[in-house]
This record gives C-alpha cells, structure tokens and sequence, in this order.
C-alpha cells in the first residue's frame, strides 16, 4: 500500500507493507536513523518521535496509522547547525554516555517543555519516565532539560526586553 | 526484529463503515485503536488477524461528557484524556489515581480505554476501575446496540463479550450522590503492571454505605469482582474496621498465580491491603455536596 507521511515538514511517500512499524519507516525507507529502535515492545522510549507534536512510540504504531500526520524527529531540533535548547542542555549537563536513549530522550524532553517550559523535576521525572537509561542514572538528563527550561525562558525574556 | 505477519489494512471513516467491515471480514478482522495491546500480541503472534480496521480517525468515539445522571465516555478516548479530564477528577477521581499508574505518559498519549476493557487482561487498571464504578458498555453491531454489566462483558481470560462484527462504543458510569472512589497498585517499577491492584467506590446515605464496588486487577486470570466484600459493606457505617473486613474477605476470593512478580501469599496479602486502603480513600473522598 502507499503510505504519505509528512516527516520533519517534508511529505514522505512509499510503498510498503502495511505490517510495516513506524520506526522503521523513519529509519529504512526514509533514511533517518537519528530514531533508534530499541526494545521493540514499547517499555525502552528510544524510538519515541512526535505525531502531531504529542511524544509516542514508533515501534508500537504502523506507518500506515501515521499517513496523514505531522512526524518530527530527532533530527529536525538541530536547525542550520544550532542545537535546539535540549540538545544544548545534554551537552552542557552530560547527561549521554553511550547515547542510545538519547533521541527518544530529547524528543520526550522537547514535547514536555512546548507543553509546560517550567517543568517542577517530579513533572521531568514523570514525563520521561517512559524512557529507559542505563547509564546515567536519569540525573544528568533531568539537570540537561532544567538547562533547558532556563534558557529557553531567558531568550522570551530577550526577546521580550 | 519483532514485526506481525502480515495483514491487510484499512481506515474506518465512520463508526458504522467500521461495523460493517467487521461484519464482511468476519472473524479474521480486528479493530485496532492505540496498538498498544494488539500490536505486542501480533508481534509475538498471539494475536494474528488477517485485517485491522483503523478507528484513530472516528473522532466522534472521542469524549467524555456528564449526561443524563450519567458520565459517558466514548471508546477512542486514550488514557491522557482520562488523566487529565477535571470531570473525572472531580466525580471519579480513581481515574486519575489508575492513569497516573497506567504504563508511562508516552504510551497513554496513544491507548485508549476501549482498547484497554477490550484486552481484557486480567493485570489492566481500567478494568477493575470500570467494574467498581458499576460502569456499563455499550456494544454495537450491524443489529444495533446493546448495554452490559461489566460483569457481564468480562467473560474469560482475555475474552469480552464483543462478539464478531460488533465494536465497544461507549462506557457509561452512574453518578449517584454520596460517592467516593480509589485506585491503589503495587508495582514493581514505574510504568510496569501491578503486582496487584485494588479498585473501590462507596456511596454514603445517612451515614450508613447504600452501594460500594470493589474490583481487583492481578490476582486472578480475569479481573476479581469481588462482590463478597461489597456484600459486607452495604448497608453499614464506614470504618477501618470495617475496610479492613473487607479486604480479608476480598484475599480470600482472589486467586493469584506465583510468577516473577511475586509468590500466592504476598499477593493475597497485597490484594487485602490494598482493598482496605482503596476503601478508605475512597470513603474520604466522599463529596458533600447532594444531588451531584
């Protein structure tokens, strides 16, 4: 069947089976392997996109459920060589080891701080929790979306004076 | 690489263009909403339909709404919803008690509470939640529709009373003055099923409990009614005491299994505890105002 999906603001269009995952249409048909695929039974976050702006599961919907929709992955936060706000917070805060949660991470982190930018660190912890680190302990990732949330409220307060 | 084998796939773009897909397909056809019971169970082929119907775009199975002495919730709502609806917080708070417990925020942006009753598994929040808030559903097909019990529409392991060519539309819970209700878990990690599970709404008249619904997710191969314990409660005062009768009385009738969440024994005893502590709860929420 053929599936249209507006990946990152460009409309996506293939052929494919329609028991084929969502992740693995971002990762294989579209070539973005920015999205990992971890676990494959929706308990690890690392292949966690935005659909419609809301942060889900891509290895638990079919491609052909997303026709239609807005896809944004991890590789539309970096915009002409400047880190989104949560990208920036996990550099500067170190919260990546081996990197592989990372992606679903920062998507997850992204979507909490478009909804509420001055998230409490219970509010954090809850909105990831549905992403599994097995290096950092989830400290340093909850101090990189604080960084976050700070700076991002400082460039409205710019933009504001 | 865990991938279903393969199917044909089509979208619904009504409720009764759903039924009668179902209706045509037979029982090789399933609907599928959120995924994120039925897509675990194609990969791991325990479930292997041969079509999925697609209702993510029936907005109209999407709602929550206070009618007619009665909340109403269509199937397609997902749990996000739930969680963060003020009616249900204000008329059931077990709701948001069972929704901050369910899964993790990513995946209750996508599951719905039809999907969840329709699983039917045994270890599932709502469904306990629904039978103790003496919920009824309604079930349609190219016949028309029909509403059930929640003691009905749990037939098995696994099994709900949704035959073949018919499809969950609505849940319907009665509000009634004098009501209270909570949900309390046990488990082993964020976002992991429940060890176990306890559910329970009161309604106080004149001091004296007129109604109570107590139902347990985890230890038994269906959801627990567990209509001994309510049977205990109507008609007295509320009291620890008396929660705490119940919820020996709601042990003895669970019939949990040993496995990696934990031996018979420590189950039951949590099955107990865990009834008298939603009791509780539940009494203290109680709202005031009369008529509600």
């Amino acid at each position: 069947m053929n599936v249209s999906i507006a990946i990152n603001g460009e409309q996506v269009s293939r052929d494919i089976e329609p028991r084929m995952l969502l992740v693995h249409f971002v990762r294989e048909t579209d070539g973005l392997t920015g999205t990992h695929w971890g676990c494959d039974t929706s308990n690890c976050g690392a292949c966690v996109v935005l659909l419609d702006g809301e942060p889900v599961k891509s290895c638990t919907i079919l491609a052909a459920m997303a026709e239609g929709h807005e896809v944004r992955t991890v590789e539309s936060l970096e915009v002409d060589g400047e880190l989104d706000p949560v990208q920036q917070g996990f550099h500067e805060q170190h919260a990546l080891q081996c990197g592989f949660c990372t992606p679903g991470m920062l998507m997850t982190a992204r979507a909490l701080l478009d909804a509420n930018p001055d998230p409490t660190e219970h509010e954090i912890r809850t909105a990831i929790s549905g992403g599994i680190c097995r290096c950092t302990g989830y400290k340093n990732i909850v101090a990189a979306i604080q960084w976050a949330a700070k700076h991002e409220a400082a460039s409205r307060e710019e933009v504001r004076a | 690489m865990q991938t279903p084998a393969p199917f044909d796939y089509e979208r619904a773009t009504s409720v009764d263009g759903a039924i009668a897909s179902l209706e045509k397909l037979g029982p090789d056809a399933r609907i599928i909403a959120g995924g994120h019971s039925l897509l675990p169970m194609m990969k791991l082929r325990l479930a292997k339909p041969k079509h999925l119907i697609d209702i993510n775009d029936l907005a109209e199975l999407s709602y929550i709404r206070d009618e007619w002495g009665e909340v109403r919730i269509g199937a397609l709502t997902r749990h996000v919803q739930l969680e963060k609806s003020d009616l249900l917080a204000r008329l059931f708070p077990i709701f948001r008690d069972a929704e901050t417990v369910i899964a993790d925020p990513v995946v209750r942006n996508r599951g719905t509470i039809g999907g969840s009753l329709c699983q039917a598994d045994a270890a599932e929040d709502l469904s306990a939640v629904c039978s103790a808030l003496k919920a009824q559903v309604v079930i349609r097909g190219t016949g028309g529709e029909r509403v059930v019990s929640m003691e009905e529409f749990h037939v098995g392991p696994f099994q709900t009373a949704v035959g073949d060519g018919e499809l969950l539309t609505e849940i319907r819970i009665p509000v009634r003055p004098g009501g209270g209700s909570a949900h309390e878990k046990v488990e082993r990690r964020a976002g992991d099923w429940a060890i176990a599970a306890a559910s329970a709404a009161v309604w106080i008249e004149d001091g004296k409990i007129a109604e109570a619904g107590i139902a347990l997710s985890a230890v038994a191969l269906t959801t627990v009614h567990a209509t001994r314990a309510e049977e205990a409660l109507r008609g007295q005062a509320p009291s620890q005491e008396l929660f705490a009768q119940a919820g020996a009385i709601a042990a003895e009738d669970c019939s949990p299994t040993a496995d990696g969440r934990g031996p018979v024994d420590y189950k039951r005893h949590l099955a107990g505890v865990l009834t008298e502590r939603a009791l509780a709860r539940a009494a203290s929420r109680v709202r005031r105002e009369e008529g509600s």
